[in-house]
């Protein structure tokens, strides 16, 4: 395992100070602080319209939303200014709840185009076709996915299953440093679930992190998290380890909400 | 976070690259027209008297038509008496005979609009007529093409060395009344490719016409004639540049096709007029009339058209299906950005039996562009059998341009099959942020979302144009998101 020898390595994977942020003229963060370690899997758990997308997109750079207060750092360098693509380039990955559709054009273009993107960032030459071939064609035997799906186009007239697959294929393919998972359980049978699962279970490794930003506890029987925080109206209001997830699951969200009010 | 630069909104910025000029002494009649300067233009030729009547039929007959305004496009009015109707490079009195007789400042122009008209330097596969302002100044692999028994020359030459086919076929497709800028053009008409394909040959090589506006002032009237006898095969490439100009320039072709019993003829189009700047102002009108016709039985026409420039595109290749099984098939991309306007479609008249046609039209506007697709399917009482099927896309970049979409369709045969589909989309934020998300540049994910609409389409080109065609579509695009 090579590490990333130039990373500061006394930073936090991902460090977010008092983050506020809205769009339009609606507050969606108020004040939210989380710390990401190497290696960690976090779940971030809440009620529906909490923020925990919001919070996803913001970290990947979606323009849409204003940062008003408080800083994200990434390997201890100030991600706000950087555009989405720049982000990505240096090893975020944000997996999309509803994964976009964008007809014509073919899945293993976009997967080449993006993974050349990143490599050319890097200073590395981009992979030829076959090169490319031998390794998305390896990562989507872990996805269990058939070789058709290169000649599709991206996400267009795929099942919700499909799509999240996808989404975890190009994970898988970009090998990032930082994923966020949004919702990447839902709409999945339980089949799905686990070849999901077992897809983000190969990416974990020390110098890498994962965010699963979920509804459900049954996610996370499948990817253990090492910390699990409850967002709320814009904030994390709890944090714990993966008993939180399993008393969430039995208690619901209220009784964390009222203890935050108190 | 959000940055000026990241706004859907913050489009536009397009850069021409063809807007130069080239500094040659021409030959350019006084700006105005009438029978004096069309007998000057027909005697500057060496025009047969056939042919100098017919162009004076059509004169007559133009002065008692009205301008088209039933298209949705806007512009002032046109003066006709300010145009120059002929000008040609002054070099070379008589058309030069080789490319080493050709005036090295035209094969420069040629070379920098990347049309090098040396043989050795073009792609093997392709040859070349390049009409500049109201002359044909080279046409290439004219002696391979004939060894074939094709005939690929300037309108020029072909009305010198083969008047009976040119008398023969003029005016049968797109007649001189046919409609106001086609009466204008039959009057005024100075050059174009002449394309003769004789029963049962496969043309061996792609066949192009390069056209060029260079002088000021002045209107280019190309004509353009392609006639595949019996069972023969020809695909045939049109491309266009002018240089930019604050004012506006007219450019008015007939196109005709003529297929007769099993011949198949490919036409396709990259247009890049000089569309005007980000205000508006300069640019080509583009009013053209092209139609083709399947004559023969079992014949095949396809229009394939990229049109990317002109402040105004007012054009509708159209394919007259008389012959019995005959097909016609329209693939259309019309991308407007800023100021442009672009009235654009088809026509697929289906006369003889079991006749086929399909249209696929994609139209992109960004800025404060216009585009419609207008289209007429008309299925004529005998066409027994007759199918159609059409489909229209439109996507539109940022809030302030417009799609517009205007079937026709007449059927009067109850047999008749005719299917329609039509989308309009926005190139939607959503998709931007999703593969810019995946390390993809905002300019790249544009380019990514567009060719993919344009896919159905740009499979249609011959390969080494479908690549000028998706990096001519980058450029018109150009900073039109992100």
């Amino acid at each position: 395992m090579t590490s990333h020898a130039e990373a500061p390595s006394t930073a936090p994977l991902l460090e977010i100070r008092d983050l506020h942020a809205r769009i339009k003229d609606r507050a969606v963060l108020k004040g939210l602080n989380l710390t990401i370690g190497r290696g960690e899997v976090h779940a971030i758990m809440g009620p529906n319209g909490s923020g925990k997308s919001t919070l996803s997109q913001i970290i990947a750079g979606r323009p849409e939303y204003e940062v008003t207060r408080g800083t994200v750092r990434f390997e201890g360098e100030d991600l706000l200014p950087l555009a989405p693509e720049e982000r990505a380039r240096r090893g975020f990955f944000l997996g999309f709840q509803y994964p976009v559709e964008i007809p014509g054009v073919n899945n293993v273009y976009l997967l080449k185009a993006a993974l050349n993107a990143k490599r050319k960032s890097h200073g590395l030459a981009e992979l030829d076709a076959f090169d490319f071939l031998t390794l998305v064609k390896d990562k989507m035997r872990v996805m269990r996915m058939d070789e058709s799906f290169l000649s599709r186009a991206v996400n267009e007239g795929f099942s919700g299953g499909e799509k999240k697959r996808n989404e975890i294929l190009q994970m898988l393919t970009l090998e990032p440093t930082l994923a966020v998972l949004d919702e990447t359980d839902s709409g999945l049978d339980i089949d799905a679930l686990k070849i999901v699962a077992d897809g983000v279970n190969t990416l974990r490794a020390p110098d890498r992190s994962i965010v699963l930003v979920t509804h459900y506890q049954r996610l996370l029987e499948h990817i253990t998290p090492d910390f699990v925080h409850v967002l709320a109206n814009g904030r994390i209001i709890k944090s714990g380890d993966r008993t939180l997830a399993l008393e969430l699951e039995r208690r619901g969200y209220d009784w964390v909400l009222e203890e935050a009010a108190a | 976070m959000s940055s000026k630069a990241d706004d859907l909104e913050s489009l536009i910025g397009q850069k021409y690259r063809h807007g130069f000029v080239t500094d040659i002494e021409s030959d350019t009649v006084a700006p105005g027209l009438n029978e004096d300067v069309i007998a000057f233009i027909s005697r500057k030729k060496g025009e047969p008297q056939f042919l100098l009547d017919w162009r004076l039929r059509a004169y007559r007959h133009w002065l008692t038509m009205t301008e088209p305004h039933w298209a949705y496009v806007d512009y002032p009015p046109v003066d006709y008496q300010s145009i120059s109707y002929y000008s040609a490079p002054k070099t070379n009195a008589n058309a030069p005979k080789s490319l080493d007789e050709v005036d090295p400042k035209l094969l420069e122009t040629y070379d920098k609009l990347g049309i090098p008209l040396h043989e050795r330097a073009r792609l093997a596969g392709v040859a070349v007529d390049a009409v500049f302002d109201s002359v044909s100044v080279a046409t290439t692999f004219k002696d391979r093409l004939a060894k074939a028994g094709v005939i690929f020359c300037s309108f020029s030459e072909a009305v010198h060395n083969h008047p009976e086919l040119v008398e023969q076929y003029l005016g049968t497709v797109v007649p001189p009344a046919d409609n106001y800028y086609a009466a204008l053009n039959s009057a005024v008409f100075t050059d174009g490719s002449f394309v003769y394909v004789p029963k049962g040959v496969r043309c061996p090589m792609e066949l192009s016409t390069y056209f060029r506006i260079n002088a000021a002032n002045t209107g280019q009237f190309e004509r353009t004639l392609i006639i595949a006898a019996e069972g023969a095969h020809v695909s045939y490439l049109e491309g266009c540049t002018a240089p930019k100009r604050d004012e506006n320039q007219l450019h008015a072709a007939v196109v005709e096709l003529v297929a007769l019993d099993d011949a198949s003829i490919k036409y396709s189009t990259v247009q890049n007029w000089y569309p005007g700047d980000e205000n508006g102002v300069g640019g080509i009108y583009n009013f053209v009339t092209k139609r083709g016709e399947c004559r023969g039985a079992r014949s095949h026409i396809s229009w394939t058209q990229v049109e990317t420039g002109s402040a105004i595109t007012w054009k509708y290749p159209s394919c007259v299906l008389l012959g019995d099984h005959s097909s016609g098939e329209f693939y259309s991309v019309a991308v407007t950005n800023h100021r442009q306007q672009a009235d654009t479609g088809t026509k697929m008249i289906h006369v003889g039996r079991h006749t086929k046609s399909s249209i696929v039209a994609k139209g992109i506007s960004a800025g404060r562009a216009q585009s419609s697709y207008r289209g007429l399917v008309s299925i004529q009482p005998g066409a027994e059998g007759a199918r159609n099927f059409t489909q229209c896309d439109s996507l539109l970049m940022g809030p302030d341009c417009g799609a517009h979409t205007f079937p026709y369709v007449e059927v009067r045969n109850p047999g008749a099959i005719v299917e329609h589909e039509a989308t309009t989309s926005r190139i939607g934020e959503d998709q931007l942020f999703y593969l810019r998300a995946r390390g993809i540049s905002a300019e790249d994910a544009v380019n990514m979302i567009v060719s993919g609409f344009c896919k159905a389409v740009f499979k249609e080109l011959p390969m080494e144009f479908a690549v000028e065609a998706q990096n001519l579509l980058a450029v018109s695009l150009e900073g039109a998101v992100g």
